[in-house]
């Protein structure tokens, strides 16, 4: 009798979790399957029609302008600034941070402390600065004028995770290569940097993401359609396309795809990669 | 001599990435702090020296204490809505739900999209006419409640907060997570042995245990909110009439929109001093738990 009771309240629990789980599914999913089933229709259906049902014809015409609209011009920008940003800032932010971190010289402790407060600074405050000097150096809107200041403010949190990753790594290590006669700079690119692999990873996917999603620096350092990358060309497609509001969600569809398949390659990693990076930041 | 050499070969690893830092980054800050004394439009070299009129300004800016009040309503209301939320859905894809690594995946969707995508997909949900929010209530007979969500000053900032927490409510969910998956599980034994409910169970320990994770989350929470930018500013602009203006919207707009490159550094250099300041109290207290801890 008591064990049936029991049974059934279990039931009763599971029941729950289960209807709040998919509650929760529909509520973070539903949007993007509106934006999908409207963006498949075409503009007389869609406001005459009701935005409920699934399109009457299933049309790929709003990608196709979307598409002629040089998008893959928004999307080469994008893969180029966050490429080339990603590259120096773990090239620059691991050499750092092995400098940091195994090799104690005078002042270590202060330029550590110095990149690593950066990370509690909000970008505001260096914008107008940021704006004057990309203008005085002749690099406004120009796809370059992103790269400098993407790689100055990840790098605090690049340095903090590689310092704290490369501390780690026995000293003996290097110690046998120093007494091979081997450079420093020999055993941080032969012995640190491929032992750093897994920090290196974890970074990388957290900046790439950042950068990719990054909205402000495009705002402010670019003007010209062509050079825009896809946050700010997605912004500007609200303007661009009007009232055609389907063509507006393929857009947005279309923005989305690149991250949802980096997604679906790393995902806990990529997971694992913003949640640490924002703890620490 | 030896040791100037070793000094300049250990320095040359963080030269470069120092070098970027300093130009893009530190040197800004107290750049910033000079051109707040200024009247500028940032192209012409006639800059007009006013001394701390633009603080003076700032502190009588009825808009200006507007954004900052909508600031603060959006760190309590992150909190009080995020958190209990996010504490939900994380006991939710740690039970033995089927499929609960898959639901974690699905969840976390919206927070890795950008702000952009993320407001401009809200956009079309509180859109008067067609939008999904006014299609769903009138299609549920409850017609009465449709509106211009974003269009009414009284409900605008209010949606905006719920389209962030939307957004945000999977990123703590997956901090509640791995805080769950850490309490060993011969505690939830035993206090299920004792005959307490799960209800009891959960407030009387999963709840105190989680507490120092649910103090670091509100941390997250408040200083992410005063950095909150894109989302505002795709989905309202602040609007409208200042409804749902944030201190860094506001920010932009003087300097970016009107070209009042001093006063807009007088804004985001409050915005700078008022993050230090409450980054140095919660580290402060932080401490102080800590030695009464040790």
């Amino acid at each position: 009798m008591a064990s049936t009771h029991f049974r059934s309240r279990i039931s009763i629990t599971r029941l729950a979790v289960y209807i709040l789980a998919i509650l929760w599914l529909l509520i973070a999913l539903y949007p993007f399957v509106f934006l999908v089933q409207n963006s498949l229709k075409r503009l007389m259906e869609f406001f005459t029609g009701n935005v409920w049902k699934l399109p009457e014809v299933f049309s790929l015409v709003n990608y196709i302008e979307v598409w002629t609209s040089n998008f893959p011009r928004f999307l080469f920008n994008s893969a180029f600034v966050v490429s080339i940003s990603l590259a120096l800032l773990l090239l620059a932010g691991s050499s750092a941070a092995y400098g940091l971190s195994r090799l104690k010289f005078r002042f270590s402790r202060v330029f550590y402390y110095l990149f690593v407060g950066g990370m509690t600074i909000p970008v505001h405050i260096t914008l107008i600065p940021v704006y004057i000097i990309t203008r005085r150096i002749g690099l406004y809107d120009s796809l370059w004028a992103l790269i400098g200041p993407y790689i100055a403010f990840n790098m605090p949190i690049t340095v903090f995770i590689l310092v704290s990753f490369m501390g780690g790594i026995p000293k003996s290590l290097e110690e046998a290569a120093y007494i091979d006669g081997s450079t420093k700079w020999q055993n941080f690119w032969h012995i640190v940097l491929p032992i750093s692999r897994p920090a290196m990873t974890a970074v990388g996917i957290y900046n790439s993401v950042i950068l990719w999603n990054d909205f402000i620096f495009p705002l402010v350092l670019i003007s010209a359609r062509t050079k825009r990358p896809l946050t700010l060309a997605l912004w500007n497609f609200q303007g661009e396309f009007g009232s055609d509001v389907p063509t507006i969600m393929a857009a947005l569809i279309l923005s989305m795809i690149p991250l949802l398949i980096f997604y679906a390659v790393t995902r806990e990693r990529l997971i694992e990669g913003l949640v640490a990076g924002a703890i620490k930041g | 001599m030896k040791k100037r050499s070793e000094f300049l070969s250990a320095f040359l690893f963080v030269l470069p990435a120092l070098l970027v830092y300093l130009f893009y980054f530190i040197i800004p800050i107290p750049t910033s702090a000079y051109y707040s004394l200024f009247n500028w439009n940032g192209i012409s070299p006639d800059m007009q020296f006013l001394g701390f009129g633009n603080w003076i300004a700032l502190f009588n800016d009825p808009v200006f204490w507007k954004s900052f009040i909508n600031n603060i309503t959006l760190v309590i209301a992150s909190i009080l809505i995020q958190l209990p939320l996010a504490l939900l859905l994380a006991l939710l894809v740690s039970s033995r739900l089927k499929g609960n690594k898959l639901f974690k995946l699905l969840y976390f969707v919206p927070m890795m999209l950008s702000a952009v995508a993320i407001g401009m997909t809200w956009n079309f949900i509180y859109e008067p006419n067609y939008g999904l929010l006014n299609s769903l209530l009138s299609g549920v007979g409850l017609e009465s409640l449709t509106r211009g969500w974003l269009g009414d000053p009284n409900l605008a900032l209010g949606a905006v907060i719920v389209a962030i927490c939307w957004q945000y409510i999977p990123f703590y969910m997956v901090i509640f997570t791995a805080a769950l998956a850490g309490i060993p599980g011969e505690i939830m034994d035993a206090a299920h042995i004792d005959g307490a409910s799960k209800v009891q169970s959960f407030f009387l320990i999963t709840v105190p245990l989680l507490s120092n994770t649910i103090k670091m989350a509100s941390v997250l929470s408040l200083t992410g909110s005063l950095k909150y930018f894109a989302l505002i500013f795709v989905m309202t602009l602040g609007g409208p009439n200042h409804a749902s203006e944030l201190m860094a919207t506001y920010m932009y707009k003087q300097a970016f929109t009107t070209f009042r490159m001093g006063y807009g550094s007088t804004v985001a250099v409050f915005i700078f001093l008022i993050s230090f300041l409450l980054t140095v109290i919660v580290l402060r207290i932080g401490r102080r738990r800590a030695l009464a801890n040790g």
